[in-house]
């Protein structure tokens, strides 16, 4: 056998030459071995575990051509203080060569309170970009044509009220539903988990979550209905192999959710995308796109029995780290960003926010911005890293790494599955405690010089401090709310009054498609903060259990 | 005989749902050997003070990532203030540029951690500073 003079000529190896840097954290899903050989993967069988691209089970890609159809669509998450700032913002960025729109909003939106309530105090435009009413999402697509654009908008809990405006904001432009490109992230299960903007408790959320699928199924169907989000249990602290285990375990509750609601699998399925996170460890990164493929290809086959190549495809949009980003010497987390943008490329990521220089400290600036997508165009244009179909197919440490993470993932899914699923295990705190743990062992690997920070715990520098953040001044808030007293004031407030009564009467009923209602009440100009408080009357309000 | 430990209340102040700074800050003083009362997202000023007049502490650690610290880190010296309690160390961290930090000390926070400070630092500030 040929194997058994390779471990020969292995072990010899490894007797003779000594190594002068042998100290890595440790690591659950594959130990950091100096060289990979052929026995690495032992039991490898290409057609099997990788196949060819855009086909099952997904490993190297799932569409065909990948970068040499069209590169990945650079997609700059933006928004901060009025929706005519961000206006502005976003007109910039397309006019800069982005090829896809990315709406962030204000913590009040993203939790459902209009900007004149005391729960809104300080945080109004902070994050993100306000939007009380219909008529502050006029003002945020002015002049951009929704029937060309791809949008994505980063709203989970009252993710159908903006996915509502959006489709009004269309039809005011006489662009129909039908034609509308986008994603709205409405995954609530990892907001309960990791990311805190959560409103309702699950079984109404869930339900909220499965009329979008349902209804957008009929009416909106280019939409993506949700991105299962690793990114922000990643950010808070997890493994890669636990990102993309908790998050295909909520995707699995909510393919269930939508199967008990009556839904057939391959109606919805292949309209959910994912969300990655990109980050500091370039192999093990392009691993786990790799290996997030195919063990969802899989679930969703044999699982679910999907029969619709679409529905078995994890298709995902990616972000650079935030949390690897440092405050001290920030031109260095422009390295950091070309570093994560070449992992997520190699991992074949479908669209990708990069991150900028500065945000460690703040929002990020127009140059460092632009600075950020430069960073994908030179990975796109000049570095070579899309010539080529997964060009780390095939590596003995990247298919190794794949299988690890791959095992790591499915076993934690096999335990989620033991609790009763992701809702449960979250309800139980078990997801939560499983990333505190993760973040608190990285926390310690970097204080004990185990793991080197450049310019954090090594190389550092006296420094002056920053100048040119970008600062959001607390005059928005107070013109916000000015401005949607005065949408209150001169709408047809009992329009208003009755869409909102007819939503309210149709939360009671579980059977109740409640988008089309919704939809009746944004075009009222009822504002996110009454339909919210309308739905909070009959749902109630999710209560989180610290743990530490 | 055992000296007394000082407990620390570690609040998230504001909508802000980034807690793994909150979180490890907590866990890490719970190890130095205080006592850790962690009130999870979302509380107003009104909250935290209720908290840290009920729970007795000595120190109010308060994490905050999106912003809004300039207007809800003096509400809440402001608030322990007029409820007695001026004697409560109050220290912050978070996403806080450092054109920030001048105004929040002057307002009373007695220092704020930014990004990349090891847990170390802040657990020989309270030990140092708490009255």
């Amino acid at each position: 056998m040929a194997n058994e003079a390779l471990k020969a000529n292995l072990a010899k190896y490894e007797a003779e030459v000594a190594e002068k840097i042998a100290k890595f954290p440790e690591r659950k899903n594959l130990k950091y071995n100096r060289l990979y050989t052929p026995l690495d993967i032992e039991g490898f069988d290409y057609e099997r575990d990788l196949g060819f691209p855009g086909e099952y089970p997904y490993t190297r890609g799932v569409q065909p051509t990948m970068y040499r159809g069209r590169f990945w669509t650079m997609r700059m998450y933006a928004g901060f203080a009025t929706a005519e700032e961000s206006n502005k913002r976003y007109r910039y960025l397309i006019e800069s060569g982005a090829t896809g729109l990315s709406c962030a909003f204000d913590l009040p939106t993203q939790i459902g309170y209009d900007s004149d309530d005391a729960m809104a105090e300080g945080e109004v435009g902070k994050v993100g970009v306000a939007i009380d009413s219909l008529k502050d999402m006029e003002i945020l697509f002015d002049g951009i044509d929704l029937g060309k654009v791809s949008t994505s908008m980063t709203i989970n809990a009252p993710a159908s009220v903006l996915l509502a405006m959006y489709i009004a904001v269309a039809e005011k432009q006489g662009v129909p539903a039908s034609a509308l490109m986008g994603t709205i992230q409405n995954d609530i299960l990892k907001e309960y988990a990791a990311r805190g903007t959560y409103i309702f408790p699950p079984k109404p959320s869930m339900r909220l979550i499965t009329n979008i699928f349902e209804y957008c199924s009929q009416n909106v169907p280019k939409w993506n209905t949700i991105s299962i989000s690793g990114y922000h249990i990643r950010e808070a602290g997890s493994t890669a192999a636990q990102e993309i285990a908790f998050t295909i375990a909520d995707g699995i509750a909510y393919v269930e959710a939508a199967l008990k609601a009556g839904l057939d699998v391959d109606a919805f399925a292949g309209r959910l995308s994912f969300f990655w996170n990109a980050h500091n460890n370039v192999l093990e990164e392009v691993a786990k796109f790799r290996a997030s493929r195919r063990l969802w290809a899989h679930i969703m086959k044999e699982r679910f029995g999907a029969k619709k190549a679409k529905s078995m495809m994890l298709r995902v949009h990616t972000q650079t780290a935030g949390s690897m980003l440092t405050a001290q010497q920030v031109d260095n987390n422009i390295v950091r960003v070309a570093l994560q943008t070449a992992a997520a490329v190699m991992g074949g990521t479908q669209s990708l926010h990069t991150n900028s220089r500065d945000e460690a400290l703040a929002l990020p600036t127009e140059a460092s911005v632009q600075v950020a997508l430069r960073t994908q165009q030179i990975v796109a244009y000049e570095s070579g890293l899309a010539d080529v179909i997964d060009p780390l197919g095939g590596s003995y440490y990247v298919e190794a790494m794949t299988n690890a993470i791959y095992d790591e993932a499915a076993e934690y899914i096999k335990k989620i599955d033991e609790m009763g699923g992701a809702v449960v295990a979250i309800e139980k705190g078990y997801i939560q405690k499983e990333i505190q743990e993760s973040a608190y062992k990285w926390q310690m690997e970097v204080e004990s010089g185990l793991r080197t920070i450049v310019g954090v715990n090594k190389f550092q520098v006296e420094e002056k401090p920053v100048e040119g953040l970008l600062r959001v001044d607390a005059s928005v808030g107070v013109n916000q709310a000015k401005k949607t007293q005065q949408v209150r004031a001169e709408r047809d407030n009992a329009a208003v009054e009755k869409a909102l009564t007819a939503l309210k009467e149709g939360a009671k009923d579980e059977n109740v498609n409640l988008m089309p209602l919704i939809l009746d009440a944004v075009r009222t100009y009822a504002t996110l903060g009454e339909i919210c408080n309308v739905l909070r009357e009959v749902f109630g309000e999710y209560q989180a259990h610290s743990t530490l | 005989m055992a000296e007394k430990r000082i407990r620390v209340l570690v609040a998230k102040p504001g909508l802000d749902g980034h807690d793994r700074g909150a979180k490890v800050v907590a866990r890490a003083l719970r190890d130095a050997g205080f006592e850790v009362i962690y009130t999870g997202l979302r509380q107003t000023p009104e909250q935290i003070v209720a908290a840290a007049e009920q729970e007795d502490v000595n120190v109010v650690a308060l994490s905050l990532l999106s912003g809004a610290h300039n207007t809800l880190f003096p509400k809440i010296v402001e608030m322990l203030k007029e409820k007695g309690m001026g004697d409560v160390l109050v220290v912050g961290g978070g996403v806080i540029p450092d054109a920030d930090i001048p105004g929040l000390k002057e307002a009373g926070v007695a220092a704020v951690f930014t990004p990349g400070t090891p847990t170390g630092d802040v657990i020989e500030f309270i030990k140092a500073n708490v009255k």
